[in-house]
Protein backbone atom coordinates (compact mmCIF):
# COMPACT_ATOMS: atom_id res chain seq x y z
CA UNK A 1 0.00 0.00 0.00
CA UNK A 2 1.05 3.49 -0.48
CA UNK A 3 1.36 5.87 2.56
CA UNK A 4 -1.54 8.70 2.62
CA UNK A 5 -2.14 11.46 4.55
CA UNK A 6 -5.41 11.17 6.70
CA UNK A 7 -8.25 13.44 7.99
CA UNK A 8 -11.67 13.14 9.19
CA UNK A 9 -13.85 15.44 7.65
CA UNK A 10 -15.61 18.02 9.70
CA UNK A 11 -18.31 19.09 7.51
CA UNK A 12 -19.37 18.03 3.91
CA UNK A 13 -18.12 21.43 2.50
CA UNK A 14 -14.68 20.73 4.21
CA UNK A 15 -14.76 17.80 2.63
CA UNK A 16 -15.47 17.98 -0.89
CA UNK A 17 -12.62 21.25 -0.35
CA UNK A 18 -10.15 19.19 0.90
CA UNK A 19 -11.13 16.45 -1.90
CA UNK A 20 -10.78 18.96 -4.60
CA UNK A 21 -8.10 20.79 -3.45
CA UNK A 22 -5.58 17.21 -3.69
CA UNK A 23 -4.29 15.74 -6.65
CA UNK A 24 -5.33 12.04 -5.87
CA UNK A 25 -7.36 12.24 -2.72
CA UNK A 26 -9.96 9.64 -1.66
CA UNK A 27 -13.87 9.98 0.21
CA UNK A 28 -13.08 6.82 2.73
CA UNK A 29 -16.53 5.56 4.32
CA UNK A 30 -16.70 1.36 5.25
CA UNK A 31 -13.13 1.35 3.48
CA UNK A 32 -14.01 -2.51 2.15
CA UNK A 33 -13.69 -1.68 -1.65
CA UNK A 34 -11.02 1.43 -0.94
CA UNK A 35 -8.69 -0.74 1.04
CA UNK A 36 -8.45 -3.81 -0.94
CA UNK A 37 -7.88 -1.76 -4.21
CA UNK A 38 -5.30 -0.05 -2.00
CA UNK A 39 -3.49 -3.17 -1.13
CA UNK A 40 -3.19 -4.15 -4.00
CA UNK A 41 -2.11 -0.89 -5.23
CA UNK A 42 -4.69 -0.48 -7.51
CA UNK A 43 -5.85 2.48 -5.85
CA UNK A 44 -3.31 5.10 -4.72
CA UNK A 45 -4.36 7.63 -3.29
CA UNK A 46 -2.37 10.31 -1.12
CA UNK A 47 -4.62 12.24 0.96
CA UNK A 48 -7.83 9.95 2.77
CA UNK A 49 -10.53 11.86 3.77
CA UNK A 50 -12.42 9.67 6.56
CA UNK A 51 -16.32 10.37 5.76
CA UNK A 52 -17.70 8.61 8.32
CA UNK A 53 -18.25 11.53 10.92
CA UNK A 54 -20.36 13.81 8.78
CA UNK A 55 -23.44 12.09 10.64
CA UNK A 56 -25.04 10.99 7.34
CA UNK A 57 -25.96 7.93 8.62
CA UNK A 58 -29.99 7.84 8.78
CA UNK A 59 -33.00 7.04 6.94
CA UNK A 60 -36.01 9.68 6.85
CA UNK A 61 -38.94 9.77 5.23
CA UNK A 62 -39.32 12.40 2.99
CA UNK A 63 -42.62 14.55 2.06
CA UNK A 64 -43.15 12.85 -1.39
CA UNK A 65 -43.51 9.83 0.78
CA UNK A 66 -40.29 8.09 0.16
CA UNK A 67 -37.15 7.55 1.82
CA UNK A 68 -34.06 10.02 2.14
CA UNK A 69 -30.84 7.19 2.82
CA UNK A 70 -27.87 8.62 3.70
CA UNK A 71 -24.72 7.91 1.98
CA UNK A 72 -23.16 6.32 5.34
CA UNK A 73 -26.15 4.24 5.83
CA UNK A 74 -24.38 0.54 5.99
CA UNK A 75 -25.79 -1.81 4.35
CA UNK A 76 -27.05 -4.28 7.33
CA UNK A 77 -29.07 -1.37 8.86
CA UNK A 78 -30.77 -0.45 5.18
CA UNK A 79 -31.45 -3.87 4.66
CA UNK A 80 -33.07 -4.76 8.14
CA UNK A 81 -35.06 -1.38 8.21
CA UNK A 82 -38.43 -1.73 8.74
CA UNK A 83 -39.98 0.54 6.34
CA UNK A 84 -36.74 -0.74 3.43
CA UNK A 85 -38.49 -4.22 4.56
CA UNK A 86 -42.04 -3.30 3.58
CA UNK A 87 -41.76 -1.27 1.49
CA UNK A 88 -38.98 -1.61 -1.03
CA UNK A 89 -38.65 -5.41 -0.49
CA UNK A 90 -36.43 -5.69 -3.36
CA UNK A 91 -33.54 -3.43 -1.69
CA UNK A 92 -33.44 -5.70 1.30
CA UNK A 93 -33.47 -8.50 -0.33
CA UNK A 94 -30.52 -7.30 -2.91
CA UNK A 95 -28.83 -5.96 -0.04
CA UNK A 96 -28.67 -9.17 1.53
CA UNK A 97 -27.51 -11.24 -1.79
CA UNK A 98 -24.43 -9.43 -1.27
CA UNK A 99 -20.81 -10.01 0.16
CA UNK A 100 -21.25 -11.37 3.94
CA UNK A 101 -22.41 -10.25 7.62
CA UNK A 102 -19.18 -8.75 8.57
CA UNK A 103 -18.69 -7.41 5.06
CA UNK A 104 -22.60 -5.27 5.27
CA UNK A 105 -21.77 -4.44 8.59
CA UNK A 106 -19.03 -1.64 6.83
CA UNK A 107 -20.11 -1.12 3.46
CA UNK A 108 -22.04 1.84 3.33
CA UNK A 109 -25.11 2.90 0.93
CA UNK A 110 -22.84 5.33 -1.18
CA UNK A 111 -19.27 2.99 -1.11
CA UNK A 112 -21.63 0.05 -2.36
CA UNK A 113 -23.06 2.49 -5.69
CA UNK A 114 -19.11 3.40 -6.19
CA UNK A 115 -17.41 -0.29 -5.88
CA UNK A 116 -15.24 -0.94 -8.94
CA UNK A 117 -15.57 -3.91 -11.16
CA UNK A 118 -14.58 -7.41 -10.40
CA UNK A 119 -12.83 -8.17 -13.59
CA UNK A 120 -10.09 -10.62 -12.85
CA UNK A 121 -7.80 -8.46 -14.91
CA UNK A 122 -8.75 -5.29 -13.43
CA UNK A 123 -6.99 -7.05 -10.50
CA UNK A 124 -4.02 -8.67 -12.05
CA UNK A 125 -1.44 -5.44 -11.97
CA UNK A 126 0.61 -7.66 -14.24
CA UNK A 127 -2.18 -7.61 -17.17
CA UNK A 128 -3.10 -4.70 -19.67
CA UNK A 129 -6.21 -3.01 -18.54
CA UNK A 130 -7.74 0.08 -20.00
CA UNK A 131 -9.96 0.75 -16.63
CA UNK A 132 -6.72 0.69 -14.51
CA UNK A 133 -4.41 1.88 -17.07
CA UNK A 134 -6.14 3.88 -19.41
CA UNK A 135 -4.45 3.06 -22.93
CA UNK A 136 -3.01 -0.56 -22.32
CA UNK A 137 -5.64 -2.37 -23.67
CA UNK A 138 -7.86 -4.63 -22.51
CA UNK A 139 -7.17 -8.31 -21.78
CA UNK A 140 -10.46 -9.19 -20.85
CA UNK A 141 -11.82 -9.17 -24.22
CA UNK A 142 -10.03 -12.05 -25.72
CA UNK A 143 -9.40 -13.51 -22.13
CA UNK A 144 -11.13 -15.67 -19.81
CA UNK A 145 -14.29 -13.58 -19.88
CA UNK A 146 -17.19 -15.99 -18.27
CA UNK A 147 -18.00 -13.22 -15.61
CA UNK A 148 -18.00 -10.24 -17.64
CA UNK A 149 -20.34 -8.07 -19.48
CA UNK A 150 -22.58 -8.79 -22.72
CA UNK A 151 -24.72 -5.31 -23.29
CA UNK A 152 -23.80 -1.79 -23.36
CA UNK A 153 -19.62 -2.63 -23.61
CA UNK A 154 -17.34 -1.05 -25.99
CA UNK A 155 -14.11 -2.35 -27.50
CA UNK A 156 -11.78 -1.17 -24.62
CA UNK A 157 -13.75 -2.30 -21.88
CA UNK A 158 -16.40 -5.31 -21.16
CA UNK A 159 -16.59 -5.19 -17.69
CA UNK A 160 -19.96 -4.94 -15.43
CA UNK A 161 -20.60 -3.01 -12.30
CA UNK A 162 -20.49 -6.06 -9.46
CA UNK A 163 -23.67 -4.01 -7.04
CA UNK A 164 -26.55 -5.73 -6.22
CA UNK A 165 -27.84 -3.35 -4.30
CA UNK A 166 -27.48 -0.55 -7.74
CA UNK A 167 -29.71 -3.09 -9.26
CA UNK A 168 -32.49 -2.46 -6.89
CA UNK A 169 -32.11 1.30 -6.80
CA UNK A 170 -32.40 1.35 -10.63
CA UNK A 171 -35.50 -0.55 -10.51
CA UNK A 172 -36.89 1.34 -7.68
CA UNK A 173 -35.95 5.02 -9.30
CA UNK A 174 -33.22 5.94 -6.75
CA UNK A 175 -31.98 9.64 -7.04
CA UNK A 176 -28.57 10.31 -5.52
CA UNK A 177 -27.94 13.28 -4.39
CA UNK A 178 -24.40 14.79 -4.08
CA UNK A 179 -22.88 18.21 -3.17
CA UNK A 180 -19.77 19.31 -5.28
CA UNK A 181 -16.71 20.96 -4.05
CA UNK A 182 -18.44 24.67 -5.18
CA UNK A 183 -21.03 23.77 -2.80
CA UNK A 184 -23.75 22.96 -5.43
CA UNK A 185 -26.26 20.25 -4.82
CA UNK A 186 -27.19 17.87 -7.51
CA UNK A 187 -29.82 15.16 -7.61
CA UNK A 188 -28.62 12.41 -10.22
CA UNK A 189 -31.31 9.77 -11.00
CA UNK A 190 -29.40 6.74 -10.70
CA UNK A 191 -30.12 5.22 -14.65
CA UNK A 192 -27.50 8.51 -15.23
CA UNK A 193 -25.30 8.07 -12.38
CA UNK A 194 -23.59 5.14 -13.91
CA UNK A 195 -21.70 5.07 -17.58
CA UNK A 196 -21.42 2.60 -19.92
CA UNK A 197 -17.56 2.27 -20.65
CA UNK A 198 -17.28 4.06 -24.37
CA UNK A 199 -13.64 4.67 -24.90
CA UNK A 200 -12.91 5.70 -21.03
CA UNK A 201 -13.99 3.19 -18.93
CA UNK A 202 -11.82 4.20 -15.99
CA UNK A 203 -14.73 6.86 -15.86
CA UNK A 204 -17.33 5.34 -13.70
CA UNK A 205 -19.87 7.43 -12.74
CA UNK A 206 -21.18 11.47 -13.37
CA UNK A 207 -19.78 12.43 -10.26
CA UNK A 208 -16.94 15.52 -10.57
CA UNK A 209 -13.74 15.91 -8.71
CA UNK A 210 -14.19 16.83 -5.25
CA UNK A 211 -17.96 15.50 -5.46
CA UNK A 212 -19.28 14.12 -2.27
CA UNK A 213 -22.56 11.79 -2.43
CA UNK A 214 -24.89 12.78 0.72
CA UNK A 215 -27.86 10.31 -0.01
CA UNK A 216 -29.68 8.19 -2.28
CA UNK A 217 -33.46 9.02 -2.10
CA UNK A 218 -36.28 6.31 -2.80
CA UNK A 219 -40.10 7.59 -4.48
CA UNK A 220 -42.84 6.41 -2.77
CA UNK A 221 -43.09 2.78 -2.21
CA UNK A 222 -44.84 1.25 -5.76
CA UNK A 223 -46.05 -1.71 -3.94
CA UNK A 224 -46.17 -4.99 -6.28
CA UNK A 225 -44.11 -8.17 -5.85
CA UNK A 226 -40.57 -7.49 -4.99
CA UNK A 227 -38.29 -9.80 -6.18
CA UNK A 228 -34.87 -10.36 -6.66
CA UNK A 229 -32.82 -13.44 -8.18
CA UNK A 230 -29.66 -13.61 -8.16
CA UNK A 231 -27.11 -16.83 -9.97
CA UNK A 232 -23.64 -17.60 -8.81
CA UNK A 233 -20.85 -20.24 -8.36
CA UNK A 234 -21.86 -20.63 -4.65
CA UNK A 235 -25.10 -20.39 -3.01
CA UNK A 236 -23.56 -17.71 -0.78
CA UNK A 237 -20.85 -14.86 -0.69
CA UNK A 238 -20.00 -14.66 -4.61
CA UNK A 239 -20.57 -12.01 -7.26
CA UNK A 240 -23.39 -12.57 -9.49
CA UNK A 241 -23.20 -14.18 -12.54
CA UNK A 242 -26.29 -12.34 -13.33
CA UNK A 243 -29.07 -11.21 -11.50
CA UNK A 244 -32.82 -9.99 -11.77
CA UNK A 245 -34.33 -7.18 -10.23
CA UNK A 246 -38.00 -7.01 -10.26
CA UNK A 247 -41.11 -5.54 -9.29
CA UNK A 248 -44.14 -7.10 -10.34
CA UNK A 249 -47.89 -6.06 -10.02
CA UNK A 250 -51.06 -8.07 -10.23
CA UNK A 251 -51.83 -7.28 -13.58
CA UNK A 252 -48.70 -8.31 -15.29
CA UNK A 253 -46.87 -4.75 -15.74
CA UNK A 254 -43.94 -3.92 -13.97
CA UNK A 255 -39.99 -2.80 -14.19
CA UNK A 256 -36.93 -5.09 -14.52
CA UNK A 257 -33.27 -4.34 -14.27
CA UNK A 258 -30.32 -7.03 -14.86
CA UNK A 259 -27.20 -7.26 -13.31
CA UNK A 260 -24.28 -8.79 -14.25
CA UNK A 261 -24.17 -7.93 -17.78
CA UNK A 262 -22.95 -4.34 -18.22
CA UNK A 263 -21.73 -1.48 -16.87
CA UNK A 264 -24.35 -0.69 -15.28
CA UNK A 265 -27.83 -1.58 -13.71
CA UNK A 266 -29.26 -2.76 -16.82
CA UNK A 267 -32.58 -1.13 -17.42
CA UNK A 268 -34.71 -0.39 -20.91
CA UNK A 269 -38.18 1.18 -20.70
CA UNK A 270 -39.32 -1.10 -23.87
CA UNK A 271 -37.93 -4.02 -21.94
CA UNK A 272 -40.84 -3.17 -19.10
CA UNK A 273 -43.37 -2.52 -21.02
CA UNK A 274 -42.84 -5.91 -22.32
CA UNK A 275 -42.91 -7.94 -19.05
CA UNK A 276 -46.58 -8.84 -19.50
CA UNK A 277 -45.97 -10.91 -23.00
CA UNK A 278 -43.07 -12.93 -20.75
CA UNK A 279 -39.75 -13.86 -20.33
CA UNK A 280 -38.48 -14.39 -23.92
CA UNK A 281 -39.48 -11.22 -25.50
CA UNK A 282 -38.32 -9.12 -22.45
CA UNK A 283 -35.05 -10.55 -22.56
CA UNK A 284 -35.00 -10.12 -26.40
CA UNK A 285 -35.47 -6.60 -26.13
CA UNK A 286 -33.30 -6.05 -22.87
CA UNK A 287 -30.57 -7.83 -24.50
CA UNK A 288 -30.91 -6.90 -28.39
CA UNK A 289 -27.76 -5.05 -28.69
CA UNK A 290 -25.45 -7.86 -27.10
CA UNK A 291 -22.58 -9.18 -28.28
CA UNK A 292 -21.29 -11.57 -25.74
CA UNK A 293 -18.35 -13.69 -25.62
CA UNK A 294 -17.76 -17.34 -26.44
CA UNK A 295 -17.26 -17.58 -22.75
CA UNK A 296 -19.83 -15.64 -21.78
CA UNK A 297 -22.74 -16.25 -24.24
CA UNK A 298 -24.48 -18.71 -21.66
CA UNK A 299 -25.67 -15.25 -20.12
CA UNK A 300 -27.91 -14.23 -22.59
CA UNK A 301 -30.19 -17.63 -21.66
CA UNK A 302 -29.09 -17.78 -18.35
CA UNK A 303 -31.13 -14.07 -18.28
CA UNK A 304 -34.41 -15.25 -20.26
CA UNK A 305 -34.35 -18.25 -17.58
CA UNK A 306 -34.02 -16.15 -14.52
CA UNK A 307 -36.04 -13.63 -15.45
CA UNK A 308 -39.03 -16.77 -16.21
CA UNK A 309 -38.45 -18.17 -12.62
CA UNK A 310 -38.77 -14.71 -11.40
CA UNK A 311 -42.09 -13.91 -13.23
CA UNK A 312 -43.15 -17.22 -12.33
CA UNK A 313 -42.43 -16.58 -8.97
CA UNK A 314 -44.44 -13.12 -9.11
CA UNK A 315 -47.81 -15.06 -10.36
CA UNK A 316 -47.64 -17.72 -7.56
CA UNK B 1 1.01 -3.78 3.68
CA UNK B 2 4.28 -1.49 5.40
CA UNK B 3 5.23 -4.76 7.71
CA UNK B 4 8.41 -2.99 8.77
CA UNK B 5 6.27 -0.09 9.88
CA UNK B 6 4.32 -2.20 12.18
CA UNK B 7 7.29 -4.46 13.29
CA UNK B 8 9.03 -1.28 14.29
CA UNK B 9 6.42 0.17 16.06
CA UNK B 10 5.57 -2.64 17.90
CA UNK B 11 8.44 -4.05 19.71
CA UNK B 12 7.74 -1.13 22.15
CA UNK B 13 4.06 -1.04 21.90
CA UNK B 14 3.49 -3.07 25.52
CA UNK B 15 5.76 -1.57 27.51
CA UNK B 16 6.29 1.82 26.60
CA UNK B 17 2.53 2.52 25.02
CA UNK B 18 2.64 6.46 26.54
CA UNK B 19 6.09 6.85 25.46
CA UNK B 20 5.24 5.92 21.94
CA UNK B 21 2.53 8.17 21.67
CA UNK B 22 4.93 10.81 21.72
CA UNK B 23 7.10 9.50 19.19
CA UNK B 24 5.45 8.52 15.88
CA UNK B 25 5.69 5.01 15.00
CA UNK B 26 7.26 6.72 11.31
CA UNK B 27 10.14 8.78 12.68
CA UNK B 28 12.08 5.99 13.87
CA UNK B 29 12.10 4.31 9.93
CA UNK B 30 11.61 7.57 8.05
CA UNK B 31 8.05 8.00 7.28
CA UNK B 32 7.19 11.41 6.32
CA UNK B 33 5.40 13.22 8.94
CA UNK B 34 1.07 12.97 8.14
CA UNK B 35 1.41 9.56 7.47
CA UNK B 36 1.29 8.14 10.91
CA UNK B 37 -0.95 9.11 13.57
CA UNK B 38 -2.15 8.43 16.80
CA UNK B 39 -5.61 6.95 17.73
CA UNK B 40 -7.72 6.17 21.48
CA UNK B 41 -9.74 2.58 21.30
CA UNK B 42 -10.51 0.29 23.55
CA UNK B 43 -9.77 -3.41 23.66
CA UNK B 44 -12.00 -6.04 25.72
CA UNK B 45 -12.30 -3.64 28.04
CA UNK B 46 -8.82 -1.91 28.01
CA UNK B 47 -7.70 1.61 26.92
CA UNK B 48 -5.15 1.76 24.24
CA UNK B 49 -3.06 4.34 22.84
CA UNK B 50 -0.95 3.79 19.26
CA UNK B 51 0.59 5.80 16.77
CA UNK B 52 0.71 3.69 13.89
CA UNK B 53 1.83 4.25 10.23
CA UNK B 54 -1.57 5.36 8.90
CA UNK B 55 -1.71 1.89 6.46
CA UNK B 56 -1.76 -0.24 9.82
CA UNK B 57 -4.84 -2.36 10.04
CA UNK B 58 -7.25 -2.78 12.72
CA UNK B 59 -5.69 -6.70 12.22
CA UNK B 60 -2.16 -5.35 12.07
CA UNK B 61 -2.75 -2.90 15.21
CA UNK B 62 -4.02 -6.03 17.25
CA UNK B 63 -1.69 -8.56 16.25
CA UNK B 64 1.62 -6.33 15.65
CA UNK B 65 0.97 -3.98 18.26
CA UNK B 66 -0.99 -5.01 20.72
CA UNK B 67 0.15 -8.92 20.30
CA UNK B 68 -3.29 -9.75 20.50
CA UNK B 69 -2.52 -12.87 17.83
CA UNK B 70 -5.61 -14.61 18.64
CA UNK B 71 -7.44 -13.02 15.30
CA UNK B 72 -5.81 -14.38 12.16
CA UNK B 73 -4.59 -13.19 9.31
CA UNK B 74 -5.93 -14.84 6.21
CA UNK B 75 -6.74 -13.41 2.93
CA UNK B 76 -6.25 -9.94 3.94
CA UNK B 77 -8.92 -8.83 1.50
CA UNK B 78 -12.12 -9.54 3.47
CA UNK B 79 -13.04 -13.04 1.18
CA UNK B 80 -12.36 -15.36 4.10
CA UNK B 81 -13.43 -14.03 7.75
CA UNK B 82 -10.37 -15.19 9.95
CA UNK B 83 -9.62 -11.34 10.99
CA UNK B 84 -12.98 -11.21 12.61
CA UNK B 85 -13.67 -9.36 15.29
CA UNK B 86 -16.64 -7.14 16.87
CA UNK B 87 -16.73 -3.51 17.11
CA UNK B 88 -19.09 -1.09 19.09
CA UNK B 89 -20.47 -4.27 19.12
CA UNK B 90 -20.93 -5.79 15.16
CA UNK B 91 -19.14 -8.03 13.66
CA UNK B 92 -16.30 -6.57 10.92
CA UNK B 93 -13.32 -7.77 8.84
CA UNK B 94 -10.54 -6.31 10.53
CA UNK B 95 -8.24 -6.65 7.90
CA UNK B 96 -10.75 -4.19 5.59
CA UNK B 97 -10.42 -1.63 8.00
CA UNK B 98 -8.16 1.20 9.01
CA UNK B 99 -6.99 1.17 13.25
CA UNK B 100 -7.01 5.07 12.76
CA UNK B 101 -10.67 4.91 11.88
CA UNK B 102 -11.23 3.50 15.23
CA UNK B 103 -11.13 6.63 17.39
CA UNK B 104 -13.46 5.86 20.55
CA UNK B 105 -14.25 2.52 19.48
CA UNK B 106 -14.77 -0.74 21.76
CA UNK B 107 -13.45 -3.96 20.15
CA UNK B 108 -13.75 -7.13 21.44
CA UNK B 109 -11.60 -10.03 20.25
CA UNK B 110 -11.29 -13.81 20.49
CA UNK B 111 -9.23 -12.65 23.64
CA UNK B 112 -12.14 -10.69 25.07
CA UNK B 113 -15.08 -13.16 24.49
CA UNK B 114 -13.10 -15.83 27.23
CA UNK B 115 -10.02 -17.53 27.86
CA UNK B 116 -8.78 -21.02 28.87
CA UNK B 117 -10.63 -21.77 32.67
CA UNK B 118 -14.37 -19.09 31.76
CA UNK B 119 -14.50 -20.17 28.28
CA UNK B 120 -17.47 -18.36 26.51
CA UNK B 121 -20.43 -21.00 26.20
CA UNK B 122 -19.60 -20.34 21.85
CA UNK B 123 -15.88 -21.33 22.59
CA UNK B 124 -16.79 -24.35 24.93
CA UNK B 125 -19.59 -25.53 22.40
CA UNK B 126 -16.94 -25.33 19.88
CA UNK B 127 -14.61 -27.84 21.82
CA UNK B 128 -17.51 -30.06 22.60
CA UNK B 129 -18.32 -30.36 18.91
CA UNK B 130 -14.50 -30.33 17.34
CA UNK B 131 -15.70 -27.57 15.53
CA UNK B 132 -12.18 -27.12 13.87
CA UNK B 133 -9.44 -28.92 12.68
CA UNK B 134 -6.42 -26.91 12.35
CA UNK B 135 -8.06 -24.50 14.18
CA UNK B 136 -6.59 -21.45 11.79
CA UNK B 137 -10.30 -19.89 10.98
CA UNK B 138 -11.71 -20.67 14.64
CA UNK B 139 -10.98 -17.17 16.43
CA UNK B 140 -13.28 -15.88 13.12
CA UNK B 141 -15.84 -18.52 13.19
CA UNK B 142 -16.31 -18.26 16.96
CA UNK B 143 -17.10 -14.22 16.93
CA UNK B 144 -19.02 -14.58 14.12
CA UNK B 145 -20.82 -17.23 15.75
CA UNK B 146 -21.76 -15.08 18.71
CA UNK B 147 -22.68 -12.08 16.42
CA UNK B 148 -24.86 -13.97 14.36
CA UNK B 149 -26.71 -15.32 17.37
CA UNK B 150 -27.11 -11.41 18.32
CA UNK B 151 -28.34 -10.65 15.15
CA UNK B 152 -30.99 -13.19 14.55
CA UNK B 153 -31.86 -11.99 18.18
CA UNK B 154 -32.03 -8.70 17.24
CA UNK B 155 -34.56 -9.49 14.29
CA UNK B 156 -32.09 -8.49 11.41
CA UNK B 157 -32.67 -10.74 8.33
CA UNK B 158 -30.83 -12.61 6.17
CA UNK B 159 -31.15 -13.74 2.31
CA UNK B 160 -32.65 -17.66 3.39
CA UNK B 161 -35.25 -15.18 5.47
CA UNK B 162 -38.86 -15.73 4.17
CA UNK B 163 -41.22 -13.03 4.69
CA UNK B 164 -39.11 -10.02 5.42
CA UNK B 165 -41.98 -8.29 7.46
CA UNK B 166 -42.00 -11.57 10.02
CA UNK B 167 -40.03 -12.34 13.37
CA UNK B 168 -36.64 -13.78 11.55
CA UNK B 169 -36.83 -17.41 13.48
CA UNK B 170 -33.78 -19.03 13.96
CA UNK B 171 -32.87 -22.02 11.75
CA UNK B 172 -30.07 -24.10 10.47
CA UNK B 173 -29.99 -22.59 6.83
CA UNK B 174 -30.32 -19.48 8.72
CA UNK B 175 -27.35 -20.07 10.52
CA UNK B 176 -25.69 -21.46 7.25
CA UNK B 177 -26.48 -18.66 5.47
CA UNK B 178 -25.15 -16.21 8.02
CA UNK B 179 -22.03 -17.83 8.49
CA UNK B 180 -21.04 -18.17 4.58
CA UNK B 181 -18.36 -15.05 5.29
CA UNK B 182 -16.32 -17.61 7.73
CA UNK B 183 -14.26 -19.98 5.59
CA UNK B 184 -13.12 -23.18 7.07
CA UNK B 185 -10.35 -25.19 4.56
CA UNK B 186 -10.34 -28.22 6.74
CA UNK B 187 -13.69 -28.05 6.07
CA UNK B 188 -15.77 -28.45 9.69
CA UNK B 189 -18.58 -26.44 9.09
CA UNK B 190 -20.86 -29.48 9.94
CA UNK B 191 -19.65 -29.16 13.26
CA UNK B 192 -19.54 -25.71 13.98
CA UNK B 193 -23.04 -25.46 12.66
CA UNK B 194 -23.81 -27.96 15.44
CA UNK B 195 -21.77 -26.48 18.05
CA UNK B 196 -24.01 -22.90 17.11
CA UNK B 197 -27.18 -24.49 17.75
CA UNK B 198 -25.96 -25.92 20.82
CA UNK B 199 -25.51 -22.65 22.09
CA UNK B 200 -28.91 -21.22 20.75
CA UNK B 201 -30.18 -23.95 22.24
CA UNK B 202 -31.64 -25.96 19.40
CA UNK B 203 -30.62 -29.20 18.19
CA UNK B 204 -29.09 -29.62 14.92
C1 LIG C 1 -15.11 -10.49 -0.29
C2 LIG C 1 -16.11 -9.48 -0.78
C3 LIG C 1 -17.30 -9.91 -1.34
C4 LIG C 1 -18.25 -8.98 -1.79
N1 LIG C 1 -19.40 -9.43 -2.35
C5 LIG C 1 -20.30 -8.53 -2.84
C6 LIG C 1 -21.50 -8.95 -3.46
O1 LIG C 1 -21.78 -10.16 -3.58
N2 LIG C 1 -22.35 -8.00 -3.94
C7 LIG C 1 -22.09 -6.67 -3.82
O2 LIG C 1 -22.90 -5.87 -4.26
N3 LIG C 1 -20.95 -6.24 -3.25
C8 LIG C 1 -20.06 -7.14 -2.75
N4 LIG C 1 -18.90 -6.69 -2.18
C9 LIG C 1 -18.56 -5.28 -2.27
C10 LIG C 1 -19.09 -4.44 -1.14
O3 LIG C 1 -20.49 -4.34 -1.25
C11 LIG C 1 -18.41 -3.07 -1.26
O4 LIG C 1 -17.05 -3.23 -0.94
C12 LIG C 1 -19.02 -2.03 -0.36
O5 LIG C 1 -20.38 -1.85 -0.64
C13 LIG C 1 -18.29 -0.70 -0.51
O6 LIG C 1 -18.77 0.21 0.45
P1 LIG C 1 -17.77 0.95 1.46
O7 LIG C 1 -18.56 1.89 2.27
O8 LIG C 1 -16.94 -0.02 2.19
O9 LIG C 1 -16.89 1.74 0.39
P2 LIG C 1 -15.40 2.30 0.46
O10 LIG C 1 -14.46 1.19 0.21
O11 LIG C 1 -15.20 3.12 1.67
O12 LIG C 1 -15.44 3.28 -0.80
C14 LIG C 1 -15.66 2.84 -2.12
C15 LIG C 1 -15.55 4.03 -3.05
O13 LIG C 1 -16.59 4.95 -2.80
C16 LIG C 1 -16.08 6.26 -2.54
N5 LIG C 1 -16.99 6.87 -1.56
C17 LIG C 1 -17.40 6.32 -0.38
N6 LIG C 1 -18.32 7.13 0.20
C18 LIG C 1 -18.49 8.19 -0.62
C19 LIG C 1 -19.34 9.34 -0.58
N7 LIG C 1 -20.18 9.57 0.45
N8 LIG C 1 -19.27 10.22 -1.60
C20 LIG C 1 -18.44 10.00 -2.65
N9 LIG C 1 -17.62 8.94 -2.73
C21 LIG C 1 -17.65 8.04 -1.74
C22 LIG C 1 -14.66 6.02 -2.06
O14 LIG C 1 -13.86 7.14 -2.31
C23 LIG C 1 -14.26 4.82 -2.88
O15 LIG C 1 -13.80 5.23 -4.14
C24 LIG C 1 -17.96 -7.60 -1.69
C25 LIG C 1 -16.77 -7.17 -1.11
C26 LIG C 1 -15.84 -8.08 -0.67
C27 LIG C 1 -14.56 -7.59 -0.07
S1 LIG D 1 -12.92 -5.55 -19.25
FE1 LIG D 1 -12.45 -3.46 -18.49
S2 LIG D 1 -11.73 -3.87 -16.42
FE2 LIG D 1 -11.56 -5.84 -17.52
S3 LIG D 1 -9.49 -5.86 -18.46
FE3 LIG D 1 -10.85 -4.97 -19.97
S4 LIG D 1 -10.61 -2.77 -19.57
FE4 LIG D 1 -9.91 -3.80 -17.73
Amino acid sequence: MKSFTYERATSVEAATKAAAAHDAARFIAGGTNLLDLMKLEIETPTHLIDVNTLGLDTIEATSEGGLRIGALVRNSDLAADERVRRDYGLLSRALLAGASGQLRNKATTAGNLLQRTRCPYFYDTNQPCNKRQPGSGCSAIDGFSRQLGIVGISSSCIATHPSDMAIAMRVLDAVVETVGSDGAKRSIPIADFHRLPGDTPHIETELKKGEIITAVVLPKPIGGKQIYRKVRDRASYAFALISVGAVIQPDGTGRVAVGGVAHKPWRLDAADEDLPSGAGRVTRRLLLDAQPTEHNAYKVKLVERTLGAVLAEAKG
Amino acid sequence: MASAATVAASGVASKARAQQAEVPAGAKIGIPAGETSSVSFKVNGQDQTLSVDNRTTLLDALREHLHLTGTKKGCDHGQCGACTVMVDGRRINSCLSLAIMHEGDEVVTIEGLGEPGKLHPMQAAFVKHDGYQCGYCTPGQICSSVAVLEEIKAGMPSHVTGDLTAKVAFSLEEIRERMSGNLCRCGAYSNIVDAIADVAGRPA
